[in-house]
């Protein structure tokens, strides 16, 4: 049942899934498949191998690549007479879901999901139609964020073209991939996921002018630094980068890069800190990527390229991640080939003797303001509200569902069917431009409620015993009043 | 170099008859009159002073050789010293006898050493057995004792400013005692005694009055000791010692300044400076003892400067006027002929001349490297405006562009100053608002000095022509702004709009948006109206301004009218009239331009519901939905009709 009224923007939905509920089974996708061609590069018949550029699994047999791939060339060449600039981008079966995404010309990157467990949805649910669209956004989503992670990491497809042509292009597509898709946890993927959003961390105008100092000043002393990005506890302060560019970063650093470090650090929280780990006495800043240790006669200067927009096209980057702590600075240098400027041992040095010292006076100022924060968010207890807000204009993400971030997983506080409800009001606020809200009874006394201004949207869960509508609707007001006073959000 | 000259003789020297053997010259520090006094003044007296009022021309009586000679202060009574014994008094008074009356010193057997005026009726005899302080009353041309003190003087030193004599007593002449005056009494301030380089055997007369003189630095008195080099000290030059004297309590040893070389030296003070005149080298040093030398112990401090010579001085010669083609004479700098005399004076008897001497800024700037030590002595200097915005443009632009360090610290050291008179201003204002009864007679209004650099100062003269120019890196021009933002911010001063406006012009120009974002986002441009429709203009070329200017005009809270405004521009009729609603102000609203908004978006159903929101608006404030005459909505309900029909208004009885 579904009570719409749209022109006050105001829609409630009692959920069927949830009524029907529980016996449902879990809703675990997997990839089938992916793969990524050209067709401009086997016109002919016979040369249909020479458009796969990368195919995972690569254990396939040929003749089946060639046939999937031929499939989904038709597919987009077939939904090109109907609309030749948007052919489409995503094919539903009953079973499987598969998405075409072309990032640059000619190029394209396609993907075949099987989903299980939908089907057992009883035919006449408009429910289904629900699910349909959450995944169509999640999904689709999702490639791109795989193609701006290689983009980022090796410039675009073009610039392997150029540079050696397909070969080397698929090189560097299976190097890439081959790695990034067993980090994808399709299963735990939710609607953070989906925004791919940042989170900021709180801060007073002072402290963060602090910071703006500081990074002027490690710019302005150390030339070959022509970007600096500053976290604390992996939440975003600074960033010198333009927003697309910090977003695939920003996922980068918090979902790959940190974790990875995060744990010899936890472990050697009991012992003493060991100066030589540490290779400076006086502070306890380190490289993460690039040396692990300065003083080490053998160590590598090497650091991670990325590829990022500028003016005339994209440029090439290193990628200099210094830690201190909980704050992170990442250091980006220009890479001027032509001018063969490497990063150096002495570069190092000096940015760890610059940036060391300055980060110890910033630490405290922003440790205060940490503390201060938590103290007015409440300590660690549960969350009064749980809630998952994101702004589209600045990519501002903020959850009290979500815990903790790690590589693996995403641990959340709600139920996942909770989650699968916030989905599928995404799906429905992304249908329309105008602003809206949406709530919905869910299980047990769980409400949920979304709200759509402008460019933010507010998901609130809600658990009131025998709650109402009009209660659950004054409940979100007293949020609003609260954590979003200061933005333009309309009741 | 000759832009290094940083002291320099006042332009318009005080000329006077030069010392001869029929004339003789005299200087009175109080009023600061120079007296020539030719044939003991049979011949005429002829009186310059700083200005041509003071100036006095008369005659009196050879009685004998002058020995000292002073007007009272405003020039009412003149009091000329002949005799080691007595002083005479002539009136100036208009209308008053103008013969003279003498008076003897009260103390049998003692000799006069000098006289000082206290005020325009009050003068002090200063004897080898003490002192005597006297009223003189003109009209009956006699004087009486107020007080008479008894000591063993050797020498003594005035400090008209402060009315305060010095006594040197004892026989090594090292114990001083000042004695303070005010008002028809003498106060004993604490006696002190200056440590000798050599304590002589047998004792004698060691402390001559040349070496000490008596000045007012920052306000607070001082006595200046100029130490000689001594062999078995083994120190490496002189040293000025001074001596803090403050209105109560002991007197300490506050400064040491060291000279590093040895010979004939003279002081003067300048705008707070204490110049040391060094006669051999024919060069001046200088002393701020404000500025704290962080690698010497807390009180010995070196000069601030590199030696120089005073900037030389021509002097035009008197018939310059006449004769254009007679080039000026280049005046002896140095001159044994000259006389030192505080706090700023430099006389040359024998030539005629009366100099101020004065410090130039400009060449400071070149000899003192270091920006944040030059920013503390520019700060403290009368007529240092021009000079510290020069060097805030020097340290921005061209070749001796200062890091941002520098930049941050000279920012820093200028709104201290700036920070500190805008709350002397706020208590002022205060103190005024809480009345007269609570002291607010005995809180001056603050006086804004040169080194008070407000936001104004820095935009016009420095920020805004350097965010213009060419050749400066935008990533340099950015961070500058953002370091004295963030400093006037440390110093909790509210900063100007036209501060926030040249960040954004800058970023614009060079298409940082999402710095701009970011800035935004942590409320580092503070909310204000005018920012907010800075920010809407913007939205054409950067959409999230939209949403950026909307939040703040939220937060002002006090600009709901403009939020309706931008929402009925973008045709977001419902989000309009939901947050009008939301803020309680849809009862006030004009009812007409939602309609005419709704209407023009063509959307007939947004129409009838916003037209229907107004009808209950009537129907509760008024018990009819009809609008009134004074909204002018007549067309909107005559489209109403011709749309939905008369059946579909809302009748007043039906609700």
């Amino acid at each position: 049942m579904c009570l719409f009224a749209r022109n006050d923007g105001f829609c409630v939905c009692f959920s069927p899934k949830m009524a029907s509920g529980m016996q449902e089974k879990q809703y675990t996708p997997c990839l089938l498949n992916f793969f990524i061609y050209n067709p401009t590069f086997g016109p002919r018949e016979g040369e249909e191998e020479k458009k796969i550029l990368f195919y995972h699994p690569s254990e396939v047999e040929k003749n089946e690549k060639i046939r999937n791939v031929g499939l989904c060339e038709a597919i987009v060449q077939f939904t090109r007479t109907f609309c030749p600039t948007k052919p489409a981008k995503s094919l539903h079966t009953q079973k499987n879901r598969q998405f075409f995404f072309e990032p640059e010309e000619n190029f394209w990157i396609t993907f075949l999901m099987v989903v299980l467990g939908v089907k057992h949805f009883p035919p006449f649910l408009t429910g289904d139609v629900c699910v349909y669209f959450t995944e169509e956004i999640y999904w689709s989503k999702l490639v791109r964020q795989c193609y701006s992670m290689y983009k980022l990491f090796n410039g675009p497809f073009s610039r392997a073209m150029e540079a050696g042509g397909v070969e080397l292009l698929m090189q560097k597509l299976e190097k890439f991939f081959y790695r990034y898709l067993q980090t994808l946890h399709l299963q735990s993927c939710d609607l953070l996921d989906v925004f791919g959003g940042i989170s900021f961390f709180p801060l007073d105008k002072m402290t963060y002018l602090k910071i703006q100092s500081f990074v002027n000043r490690v710019e302005e002393s150390l030339s070959l630094i022509k970007y600096t990005a500053f976290l604390y506890n992996d939440q975003l302060i600074w960033s010198g980068l333009e927003q697309d560019d910090m977003r695939t970063l920003y996922k980068y650093l918090t979902t790959s890069l940190f974790p990875r470090h995060s744990e010899p650090e936890l472990a050697g929280r009991d012992s003493p800190l060991r100066p030589e780990v540490a290779g400076n006495l006086l502070h306890y800043g380190r490289f993460l990527t690039g040396p692990a240790n300065l003083k080490d006669p053998e160590a590598k200067f090497r650091f991670p390229k990325i590829f990022v927009a500028s003016e005339d096209g994209y440029e090439e980057l290193h990628l200099i991640v210094y830690k201190f702590f909980v704050i992170a600075s990442c250091f980006l240098s220009l890479d001027q080939i032509s001018a063969s400027v490497e990063v150096t041992r002495e570069f190092c040095e000096q940015l760890d003797g610059l940036v060391g010292p300055q980060l110890t006076l910033l630490a405290s100022d922003i440790c205060e303001q940490f503390t201060i924060n938590r103290r007015t968010s409440g300590p660690e207890k549960e969350p009064q509200f749980k809630f998952i807000y994101f702004n589209h204009m600045n990519l501002a993400e903020k959850s009290t569902i979500h815990m903790r971030k790690t590589a693996s997983v995403c641990l959340t506080s709600v139920h996942p069917d909770l989650m699968k409800i916030l989905g599928d009001i995404n799906c429905d606020f992304a249908r329309v431009d105008e602003d809206e809200e949406i709530i919905v009874k869910a299980m047990t006394d769980y409400w949920v409620v979304g709200k759509k201004s402008d460019q933010r949207e507010l998901y609130v869960i809600l658990n009131q015993k025998n709650a109402n509508l009009i209660e659950v609707n004054e409940e979100v007001k007293r949020l609003c009043a609260t954590q979003f006073n200061n933005i333009f959000f309309l009741d | 170099m000759a832009e290094e000259h940083y002291l320099e003789l006042s332009e318009n020297p005080v000329q006077f008859e030069h010392a001869s053997s029929v004339n003789n010259v005299f200087f009175d520090e109080a009023n600061k009159q120079v007296f020539a006094v030719r044939s003991g003044g049979a011949t005429g007296v002829v009186v310059k002073g700083p200005d041509d009022k003071s100036s006095v021309a008369f005659r009196m009586d050879d009685k004998g050789e002058v020995k000292c000679i002073k007007f009272s202060i405003g020039n009412k009574i003149l009091a000329v010293q002949r005799t080691s014994k007595s002083v005479d008094f002539i009136n100036f008074i208009p209308d008053y006898p103008h013969t003279e009356f003498t008076q003897e010193c009260k103390t049998r057997n003692a000799s006069i050493l000098g006289f000082c005026w206290t005020s325009w009726n009050e003068i002090v005899f200063i004897t080898d057995q003490g002192v005597e302080f006297y009223q003189v009353f003109p009209d009956k041309r006699n004087l009486k004792l107020l007080k008479s003190q008894s000591i063993n003087v050797n020498w003594y030193q005035y400090c008209p400013e402060t009315a305060v004599i010095l006594l040197s007593t004892t026989v090594q002449g090292n114990v001083l005692q000042p004695l303070a005056f005010k008002n028809g009494n003498v106060s004993k301030m604490s006696k002190f005694e200056i440590e000798l380089p050599v304590i002589p055997k047998p004792a004698k007369l060691s402390l001559s009055e040349r070496d000490v003189a008596m000045a007012t630095i920052y306000g607070q008195l001082y006595v200046m000791y100029l130490k000689h080099h001594s062999r078995t000290a083994n120190s490496p030059g002189a040293e000025v010692v001074l001596y803090h004297l403050p209105r109560e309590g002991p007197c300490k040893k506050s400064h040491v300044l060291k000279l590093n070389t040895t010979g004939k030296f003279a002081l003067n003070i300048v705008d707070n400076l204490v110049v040391v005149h060094h006669q051999s080298s024919q060069t001046s040093l200088i002393f701020d003892i404000r500025l704290k030398e962080p690698d010497c112990s807390v009180n010995t401090q070196q000069p601030v400067l590199p030696a120089r010579s005073i900037h030389p001085y021509r002097i035009p010669l008197s018939g310059s006027a006449v004769v254009p083609s007679q080039p000026p004479v280049p005046c002896q700098l140095y001159s044994s002929s000259w006389s030192v005399f505080q706090p700023d004076i430099i006389i040359s008897a024998s030539e005629g001349y009366l100099w101020y001497l004065q410090v130039k800024l400009p060449p400071t700037v070149k000899l003192l490297q270091d920006k944040g030590k030059l920013m503390d002595f520019l700060l403290r200097r009368r007529d240092c405006k021009m000079v510290i915005l020069s060097v805030c443009s020097q340290i921005l632009e061209g070749s001796e562009k200062a890091e941002l360090p520098v930049v941050a610290t000279v920012f820093d050291k200028l709104n201290q100053v700036y920070k500190e008179y805008l709350e002397a201003e706020q208590s002022y204002a205060a103190a005024v608002e809480s009345g007269p009864s609570r002291g607010a007679a005995t809180q001056k209004r603050p006086v804004r000095t040169q080194a008070v650099i407000d936001q104004s100062d820095m935009y016009t003269h420095v920020l805004s022509s350097f965010s213009e120019r060419k050749g400066v890196s935008h990533k340099f021009i950015i961070a500058v702004l953002m370091e004295y933002i963030r400093s006037l911010n440390q110093y909790q001063i509210t900063v100007q709009h036209y501060l926030y406006e040249l960040v954004i012009k800058t970023l614009v120009q060079h298409n940082l948006f999402y710095m701009l974002h970011q800035f935004l986002q942590y409320h580092v441009l503070n909310d204000s109206k005018p920012l907010a429709c800075l920010l809407l203009s913007l939205e054409g070329t950067y959409p999230p301004a939209h949403q950026l200017s909307l939040d703040m005009l939220k937060r002002l809270s006090t600009a709901n009218d403009e939020i309706v405004e931008v929402l009925l521009s973008k045709q977001q009729v419902l989000g309009a009239l939901r947050f009008i609603r939301s803020v309680g102000a849809h009862d006030n609203v004009s009812a007409r331009k939602f309609l005419d908004a709704a209407r023009q978006t063509g959307d007939q159903m947004l129409f009838y519901t916003v037209f229907r929101s107004f009808q209950q608006r009537n129907q509760r404030l008024r018990g009819s939905p009809a609008f009134n005459p004074g909204e002018h909505c007549e067309e909107h309900v005559t489209h109403f009709k011709q749309l939905f029909g008369e059946q579909a208004m809302m009748k007043a009885s039906t609700v």
